[in-house]
């Protein structure tokens, strides 16, 4: 069924298209921004900002509400993760990890909705294209990693001095010889660069994927007419809720593991070769 | 891949979340777990306090209860002796007042039956004096006589 309007292929590459208006003028300027991805993860952020922020605001150390019990379980949870792999201050880190985890898990859980309800919504107000999940923009998972990869560099810096992690990024792994001071730079900057672009890119695939399946399967609900079409209807119906009960486990490890490699690629920035 | 200007904005985003988080989400409430950690510790530790300080008092309340009844049953060996001497001295009380008792019953009886004795005996003599008179058919004279008769009455 290659491109036929109104066909499965017109109706993913629909769901796969951003809302991205170009702002500013045309030429050099010309920029485009995904709305859909910044709406969605604003919304998110604030959420979380304001759910965690009104129950720390009133957070007791005597008997906690069970508000304040389920935040203090997400942070002790988030906290032990640090704990685990950094040893040292964990102020800033840990609330790195924390906002890391929430606000990936509340994005990723944008993946549970039902994949064509926003869009829905959206076009009733006149906006085409609207993708929900914020995860599988590459924008927003390479802001992210982008972001982790400034935080290693700046903690690299401050744990090694400059010539220290000079010295460091010229003479590991291989040695300190002049003529491997090229090799180690290369080596080194390739683990460097690895680092945030895998973070980016799984967490990207597996989001992407996950709501690729998401859409083949609600192209089961229009895939055939009588009574063939009524089993397509039902195998949609089972596929979409053993994959959302699936994907509840995707959504909560993609969370976890980009927290956690967050945390190691932080702590392993302050280690000395 | 479709790099837009997206990406900065979300960088943003991002560190704003994050600063927040640092800011006012995080030292409140990792305060108030470590309060309550603190407080959990010093319950325990009170509890455990106080569970070995009931230990020391059931002991001390054993104790006491032991020394209680070793003292009740020498104020009640103490009572029970006591109780015995004054039987006993009652007892040999009574034993001296019966025998002063008998004595003096003793003394009566001998004094009334010498007295007895001694009526019998004026009236023997005078029934001897008499019968004598009136075997002799004359008035004997008492006072002649006299001698004789006390000499009679006293063989009597």
């Amino acid at each position: 069924m290659a491109s036929e309007p109104g066909g499965l292929t017109e109706y993913i590459q629909h769901h796969l298209t951003h809302l991205a208006p170009q702002v500013g003028k045309g030429g050099f300027w010309a920029v485009h921004l995904n709305l859909d991805s910044i709406t969605v993860s604003l919304a998110l952020g604030i959420l979380f900002c304001v759910w965690f922020w009104s129950q720390a605001r009133k957070a007791t150390s005597g008997v906690p509400s069970k508000g304040q019990a389920f935040v203090e379980i997400v942070l002790e949870f988030v906290d032990g993760q640090v704990k685990d792999v950094f040893h040292g201050d964990r102020s800033f880190l840990g609330p790195l990890a924390l906002t890391v985890f929430v606000w990936v898990f509340l994005m990723n859980a944008m993946d549970l909705l039902p994949v064509d309800l926003l869009p829905w919504i959206t076009e009733k107000f006149g906006i085409g294209h609207f993708r929900a999940v914020p995860t599988a923009d590459i924008n927003m998972t390479f802001a992210m990693s982008v972001t982790v990869f400034l935080l290693i560099i700046v903690y690299s810096f401050k744990a090694k001095g400059f010539s220290g992690y000079m010295h460091e990024l010229f003479t590991a792994p291989f040695g300190n010889h002049p003529a491997l001071w090229i090799f180690n730079f290369l080596l080194n900057i390739v683990e460097l660069v690895s680092k945030p672009v895998s973070l980016a890119m799984r967490l990207f695939g597996n989001m992407y994927a996950g709501e690729l399946v998401f859409m083949l399967i609600a192209g089961l609900f229009s895939a055939g007419a009588g009574v063939a079409g009524w089993a397509l209807y039902g195998a949609g119906i089972i596929g979409y809720t053993l994959w959302g009960i699936f994907h509840i486990l995707i959504i909560s490890i993609q969370a976890f593991i980009f927290m956690v490699l967050t945390i190691v690629y932080i702590s392993m920035a302050q280690d000395h070769h | 891949m479709d790099f837009n200007a997206t990406l900065i904005g979300e960088m943003i985003a991002f560190a704003i979340l994050i600063w927040f988080c640092v800011q006012f989400i995080w030292p409140h409430l990792t305060k108030a777990i470590e309060e309550r950690q603190v407080k959990i510790a010093e319950g325990l530790s009170a509890a455990e306090r106080a569970h070995a300080e009931l230990k020391d008092a059931d002991a001390k309340v054993a104790d006491e209860i032991r020394k209680a009844r070793q003292q009740a049953s020498e104020i009640i060996d103490k009572a029970q002796q006591q109780a015995n001497g004054i039987l006993d001295k009652a007892r040999a009380d009574a034993i001296v007042e019966i025998n002063r008792l008998k004595a003096v019953a003793q003394d009566d009886i001998a004094a009334m039956a010498q007295q007895a004795r001694e009526q019998l005996r004026e009236r023997v003599g005078a029934l001897a004096v008499q019968g004598a008179s009136k075997i002799v058919q004359r008035e004997v004279d008492a006072s002649t006589h006299k001698a004789l008769l006390d000499q009679l009455a006293a063989e009597v």
